[in-house]
């Protein structure tokens, strides 16, 4: 690990002015960013912690949730208010990591967690993201756990969060403070495709510090769940993972229906194709697969991965059949 | 013919009772520590922390170790800079092919005494023999300055062409020269004509891939010299072989060299001697100051062999009854120029069926690459996965189920040998764990049993590892003047109970409580020990105790001379109990260890006895068995497989201690459910470079993979073994993934054939 100094923010104000200096990275729990610097791949010349800065998790005027961006996720699954009206998040929270890691882990960082790509965590390898133009060896490697959607000849790799899949389909929004102010990002734009720049993965400015995200109220009549497909039976990044909420009308009519798909892109990735199949559609296990195909049409299949388009359908069908059928 | 066997064959025809070693010599009390269940001696030292490993040895003036691994697989160092590390905070030298000592290469297992991984020199010039090969290391004060300066040394390389593609390996595929002693073709009769021949039959391909260590302690060393001998605490199950090998390496005599290793965080096959060792050493010696090198997981990955991969065919055919008339099982799987690990895969078909003809044979294909190794029970783990899915498949062809068709090939002799099995009761092994798991339930239509989403199925598949005992074992105890015996031996204690169950055997063996006993171990100045491995510690270390006890006994007897109540009695007319010896026939008449050494007005009693040599396993057929029960459910929308009951019924011998036995067959079959459904370590064939070498990518079961595991046993003893004993730290991965496979088919009606069984293959 490369020296570096360390300072602990109490409030943004602080966070912003320390984070303003050369080579300054923001620090939460630490569960991805130290494991970073210990492999080399990242060598910040300071570390700025805010886990002090955002910790609470507070109801808006508008009757949804504020939830600071310094709360660990294991306090946000096990918060009462996110397991009655967001169920979906909670499940996320809970199939992700190990407990220990979300007694650490904060929401902040688990936004701006790193993907799992084998070569973009071995210096020895071409990585587009670590080392812009050095090249892409996940391409015609090992890309078992690679992305289906939104890829790009430069990279396909895809972000790890489970989290983020629900609150993209919560239709969140991510609070930022920065050199120039506040600002409100949508959790659905917040990650970026990679393009030809898979180093710059999300909308984050230069010094710019995630305060919060901002749930919206909870609609009445959602039925919402968060499944994941994956190697082993816990402690194991999605290979596949699915948020959907659906609020079917009592004719059977869809309403109202969200939903995004884990492990399958370099972001959480809304499946905004599918939804607008589906809404106004009477719900049934026809309509969900046509919707289903209709949005993994653009898939793209690399050497391991093609199991992901197969599966990504399996779990929407089922998914929203089981949500639909609870509802019915 | 070989003068093994030869050997053999004249054994064969000797009475047991003129075969030294051959039969086990009687206890002489029976004060219940034998078959007790007695938790572990060292386990709250272990939970409390204070047991103090490898890597926490404290030294005065110590230097931290950091490693800089190569990223190609052959070559040469083109470049090398070590100015920027040289100059960082704290860093004592940069140690290098330029400015290592002179050492000799090692010599490998199975070369002269030699037990290195691989025989390849170390840090002695700028060749690069695998992708991942230690080419400098940093000592500095502490361990972050050191890793910090690792990063700053820079390499250049001049890459030559590397054999890093197995399907391009195997074109060029060998026979080794032999596999553990044993040919590596083995033929009876015709057995591809008969398998053309047979009305029933199946020929069939399974691949298993490589597999990497991960026992919970990273390896290390902290070592230093003093003057000429050098100090290695070691985590290793090797502590004598470790010793010869590393005093052969800087030109010493054995006893130069002392190793120490009192506890294990997890062996496996894994803790051997690699690289780091030797580099550690000659750090200490290059900077004449204490070094410990605690390797990272990364590094155990890049510096300690794992499980190479097969590639095996099983082809059987059967005549209409079930019975087998021919047995083939064939494959390849890679190694290197550097090691001798030719993963025995076809040694379980050597002995568990009756067949009308066999053909076996294993090939290899060099690479360059790591040099492979033993993990828990190489060879048979992987061999009986595809075995045993083949029986399960000629079953199903057969329409006869799996456990009768076995019944119908149990051989009476060894079926490729011919000599008689020493104990074997496989098929009540089947009987009772068929009862106890309930496998009279089982529908023999596949995709027949469904709860929700999951498809239910339970399958079934033989374990079986063989017995051995190692040569050269030898026992010191020394009875002090208050009764209380130290026995010694150089053995290792990687967490499974050695020094538990040897403590327990002394105890009985000199009639003495359980605390009146201490179990030296873990130091190779001790007397000689084994290496634990092939799951011969346990038996190996038995042999040397009971033979030392025996002569502790005799110099008892003598010392007691004649005003003692035992006067007059030999040795084999006595027995051991309450702290001393009584006549067997007036048991009133006793006298204590310490009675007697106080009237001879002695302060101890010390012997040192050999363990006869194992001269048994040339004799008999010698093997473990196990019925591998397993109940798994496979969700029909996302092909993932989560066992949901486990049994083993184990026919292994008489059972030493039920509670430390029940976690090894556990820890054998946990690692069975890794083997089978996850484990799989990603070997770029373009860079020959491991690409998971982390605990994150690399998937081992957790928690919420592992079901209850039940295991039972027939507690059968072996009569031609110490105590009727078998090592039991092996067999319980072997036939897991089988019986795992079988059971996905019950419940899907899919045949995998590729491990591991990942939710892709069964979408």
């Amino acid at each position: 690990m490369t020296p570096f100094t360390y300072a602990r923010a109490t409030d943004t104000a602080v966070a912003l002015r320390e984070g303003a200096e050369a080579g300054a990275y923001y620090l939460g729990g630490g569960t991805n960013l130290v494991d970073l610097m210990r492999e080399g791949i990242e060598q910040p010349a300071r570390l700025v912690d805010v886990t002090d800065v955002s910790t609470s998790i507070s109801d808006t005027a508008e009757g949804g949730l504020l939830i600071g961006a310094g709360v660990r996720n294991a306090a946000l699954a096990a918060d009462m208010r996110v397991r009655t009206h967001y169920p979906m998040l909670s499940r996320a929270l809970l199939s992700g990591a190990s407990p220990q890691i979300r007694n650490m882990a904060t929401v902040g960082g688990n936004i701006l967690q790193r993907t799992r790509c084998t070569y973009f965590y071995d210096a020895a390898a071409a990585c587009n993201k670590r080392v812009p133009g050095s090249g892409c060896d996940a391409r015609e490697g090992f890309n078992r756990i690679h992305a289906i959607l939104g890829a790009s000849p430069a990279c396909v790799a895809t972000h790890p969060s489970d989290m983020c899949v629900a609150l993209s389909a919560l239709d969140a929004t991510v609070h930022v403070a920065g050199p120039a102010g506040e600002r409100r990002v949508a959790m659905a734009d917040f990650h970026r495709l990679p393009g030809d720049t898979p180093d710059r993965e999300t909308e984050l400015a230069e010094g710019e510090l995630i305060t919060g995200v901002e749930l919206p109220p909870a609609g009445p009549g959602m039925r919402s769940t968060y499944r994941k497909a994956r190697d082993r039976a816990s402690y194991a990044f999605a290979l596949v993972s699915l948020a959907a909420r659906i609020d079917v009308a009592e004719d059977g009519t869809i309403r109202d229906v969200a939903l995004a798909l884990g492990g399958v892109a370099h972001r959480p990735w809304r499946a905004t194709l599918a939804e607008a199949h589906l809404r106004g559609q009477h719900a049934g296990e026809n309509a969900f697969r046509a919707a289903a195909q209709a949005e993994l049409a653009a898939a793209v299949p690399l050497r391991d991965n093609g199991f992901k388009i197969a599966l990504a359908e399996r779990l929407i069908v089922a998914v929203l059949t089981d949500l639909a059928g609870e509802q019915a | 013919m070989s003068i093994m066997d030869i050997a053999r064959t004249a054994l064969r025809h000797v009475p047991d009772a003129l075969v030294p070693g051959a039969k086990p010599s009687p206890m002489r009390g029976q004060h219940g520590q034998i078959g007790a269940p007695v938790s572990r001696l060292d386990g709250v030292l272990k939970v409390g922390g204070a047991a103090r490993f490898v890597s926490e040895v404290p030294m005065e003036e110590m230097l931290y170790a950091a490693l800089v691994h190569s990223t190609i697989a052959k070559g040469r160092i083109a470049t090398l800079d070590t100015a920027a590390a040289e100059a960082a905070p704290g860093v004592a030298l940069v140690m290098t092919h330029r400015n290592a000592p002179k050492m000799r290469a090692p010599q490998a297992f199975g070369q002269g005494s030699g037990v290195a991984g691989s025989n390849l020199p170390i840090m002695q010039d700028d060749a690069v023999h695998w992708n991942g090969e230690a080419i400098a290391l940093v000592l500095a004060d502490t361990q972050a300055q050191a890793d910090h300066a690792a990063a700053l040394v820079s390499v250049t390389y001049d890459a030559s062409p590397a054999t890093i593609d197995f399907d391009a390996a195997r074109a060029d595929a060998q026979h080794p020269k032999s596999i553990l002693g044993e040919p590596p073709v083995l033929d009876i009769g015709d057995a591809e004509k008969a398998l053309a021949a047979a009305p029933h039959k199946v020929d069939l391909r399974y691949t298993t891939p490589r597999h990497n260590h991960n026992a919970i302690e990273p390896h290390g060393a902290t070592v230093r010299w003093d003057g000429d001998t050098l100090i290695l605490h070691d985590a290793t199950q090797m502590l004598n072989g470790t010793a010869a090998t590393v005093a052969d390496v800087f030109g010493l005599k054995p006893e130069q060299v002392r190793v120490l290793s009192p506890f294990v965080g997890g062996g496996f096959g894994g803790k051997g001697l690699w690289s780091h060792q030797i580099l550690a050493a000659a750090a200490a010696k290059l900077s004449g100051r204490p070094v410990r090198l605690s390797l990272t997981r990364e590094a155990v990955y890049r510096l300690v062999g794992g499980r190479t991969l097969t590639e095996q065919r099983v082809g059987l055919g059967a005549d209409a009854d079930g019975r087998l008339t021919a047995l083939i099982h064939t494959g390849v799987t890679s190694m290197t120029s550097h090691n001798n690990c030719p993963e025995q895969f076809t040694f379980p078909a050597r002995h568990l069926y009756a067949a009308g003809s066999f053909h076996l044979e294993q090939h290899i294909a060099e690479m360059d690459m790591l040099a492979n190794t033993f993990m828990r029970a190489p060879g048979e783990s992987i061999g009986t996965f595809a075995l045993e899915c083949a029986i399960d498949e000629l079953a199903e062809r057969l329409g006869i189920d799996p456990i009768e068709l076995r019944r119908r090939n149990e051989p009476t002799e060894d079926p490729t040998s011919g000599n008689a099995f020493s104990s074997r009761h496989l098929l009540k092994a089947y009987a009772d764990g068929a009862k106890r798991f309930g496998w009279e339930r089982r529908n023999a239509t596949p995709s027949s049993r469904r709860e929700g989403e999951w498809l239910i199925g339970m399958g079934v598949a033989t374990a079986t590892y063989p017995y051995y005992r190692m040569p050269g074992a030898a026992a010191r105890i020394e009875m002090d003047a208050s009764g209380h015996a130290t026995v010694a031996i150089a053995g290792q204690e990687m967490g499974m109970g050695t020094a538990t169950v040897q403590a327990q055997h002394a105890a009985d063996r000199l009639g003495l409580p359980l605390e009146a006993v201490t179990f030296e171990y873990g130091d190779s100045a001790l007397p000689a020990g084994v290496m634990a491995g092939g799951s011969a510690q346990t038996t190996s270390i038995l042999a040397a105790v009971a033979a030392a006890s025996d002569e502790l006994i005799g110099a008892f007897v003598k010392l007691a001379g004649n005003d003692s109540p035992i006067a007059g009695r030999r040795a084999d007319e006595l027995v051991a109990r309450d702290g001393g010896l009584a006549r067997a026939d007036e048991p009133s008449a006793h006298e204590s260890y310490a009675s007697i050494l106080a009237r001879a007005g002695r302060s101890s009693l010390t012997v040192e006895t050999a363990a006869p040599k194992p001269v048994e396993t040339m004799k008999y057929s010698m093997h473990s068995y196990g019925a591998q029960f397993a109940e798994v459910g496979v969700n029909a929308v996302t092909g993932e497989v989560r066992v949901r009951r486990f049994l083993g019924s184990f026919d292994c011998g008489r059972i030493l201690n039920p509670k430390t036995a029940t976690s090894q067959f556990r820890g054998g079959i946990i690692m069975g459910i890794g083997l089978a459904l996850m484990e799989e370590t990603l070997f770029d064939p373009r860079t020959g470079r491991v690409m998971n070498p982390s605990l994150a990518e690399y998937h081992v079961p957790v928690h919420l993979d592992v079901p209850e595991i039940d295991v039972i046993w027939t507690d059968i003893p072996d009569p031609h073994t110490p105590l009727g004993a078998h090592g039991i730290g092996e067999i319980g991965i072997t036939g897991t993934a089988a019986a795992i496979a079988n059971a996905i088919h019950n419940a899907t009606g899919r045949r995998l054939r590729d491990l591991p069984m990942t939710l892709d293959k069964l979408l």
